[in-house]
């Protein structure tokens, strides 16, 4: 029942990177991590997957070339890509934001918070919410889930 | 034409298994709660092929004693949730009478393995169901707050706000204008 998840993390900030990296060694859901400098990079890797589709992407709304809102658009026009959750993973905390990326197809509203301790939580609670939608026979249509 | 649809997943899911079993003729029983046991001698390609079909609709058959235990929970939790109104039962006492196992034991195997406490999966299962009457529209806020024994509305909303993060009234504008968007690139 509990295979180990596969966490794509899309953002252009080395900082951040290495920030989520080492926060999501601390979950205790086994896992394994993908990361992907730019938008481009990450949409090559999943136009080329079968088998095997990744969990949960957690994706930069800012990135140079193609933005998290472009490559959400194309996750969400992908039949393959249906069971994949997608995490934005953005600096604003709008409420307008917010909306609009979930109107977009994301699952998951993540805002980056300063400060690592809070980071580390964060990302355990969405990757439980998450096994909780993929083990449960739970409707992905209706996995809104916003955290801050 | 557009419509909705609406669904008993607990019942769809048990013809698709009967039509599935019986196409292969496989005898069996089925007793409550997604527990069947085969009454004939099954071959290891016809069960094989009965897993395939199955996965198709995300139906997985389930066969380690610990995982059965946790599907059977699950499914409780489930029906009870999909009660036409919610019994006024603890959900400790529900469990272990429907399950005839203590609720320390339930409760200990399941967060062991589910990343979850019982009580935290109960309230996920609730807001789901709170999510489908929403996006039905037959029911108003008030009365599926009763239906899922919350004392009143605002208990609801304040633990629909604190599992998905959003309201009741922003989660129903967003899935709305989800289905806008969806049907304007469709007619585009």
């Amino acid at each position: 029942m509990s295979a180990t998840i596969h966490i794509l993390l899309a953002d252009d900030d080395p900082d951040d990177r290495e920030f989520f990296a080492e926060a999501i060694q601390g979950i205790d859901v086994p896992h394994k991590l993908t990361m992907f400098e730019d938008g481009q990079a990450l949409m090559d890797y999943l136009s080329n997957i079968d088998l095997d589709i990744p969990h949960i992407l957690f994706l930069d709304l800012n990135m140079p070339c193609k933005s998290g809102f472009d490559c959400l658009d194309d996750i969400r026009l992908s039949p393959k890509l249906k069971n994949l959750s997608v995490a934005i993973y953005s600096t604003s905390s709008s409420e307008r934001d917010v909306e609009q990326a979930f109107v977009g197809g994301a699952n998951i509203y993540l805002k980056k918070p300063s400060d690592f301790h809070h980071l580390k939580k964060m990302v355990a609670d969405v990757v439980k919410m998450n096994w909780q939608y993929h083990n449960s026979g739970l409707s992905r249509e209706n996995f809104l889930y916003s955290i801050q | 034409m557009k419509f909705y649809i609406k669904f008993d997943g607990i019942a769809a899911c048990k013809v698709i298994v009967r039509e599935h079993m019986d196409r292969l003729g496989v005898k069996y029983e089925m007793l409550s709660l997604g527990e069947i046991i085969i009454t004939s001698k099954v071959s290891d390609e016809v069960f094989k092929q009965l897993q395939e079909d199955l996965a198709r609709y995300s139906i997985e058959i389930v066969s380690n004693p610990k995982n059965q235990l946790i599907q059977r929970i699950k499914d409780t939790i489930v029906e009870l949730v999909h009660e036409p109104d919610l019994p006024l039962t603890t959900l400790s006492v529900y469990l272990s009478e429907k399950l005839n196992l203590s609720y320390g034991y339930i409760s200990n195997v399941f967060s062991e393995y589910t990343y979850s406490s019982i009580e935290n999966y109960f309230i996920i299962q609730k807001i789901e169901r709170a999510k489908k009457m929403i996006i039905e529209e037959e029911l108003t806020l008030t009365e599926i707050s009763y239906k899922l024994n919350y004392s009143s509305v605002a208990h609801l909303s304040g633990q629909f706000k604190k599992t998905t993060g959003i309201t009741p009234s922003m989660f129903k504008r967003i899935i709305e204008r989800r289905r806008l968007s969806a049907h304007n690139s469709r007619t585009e």
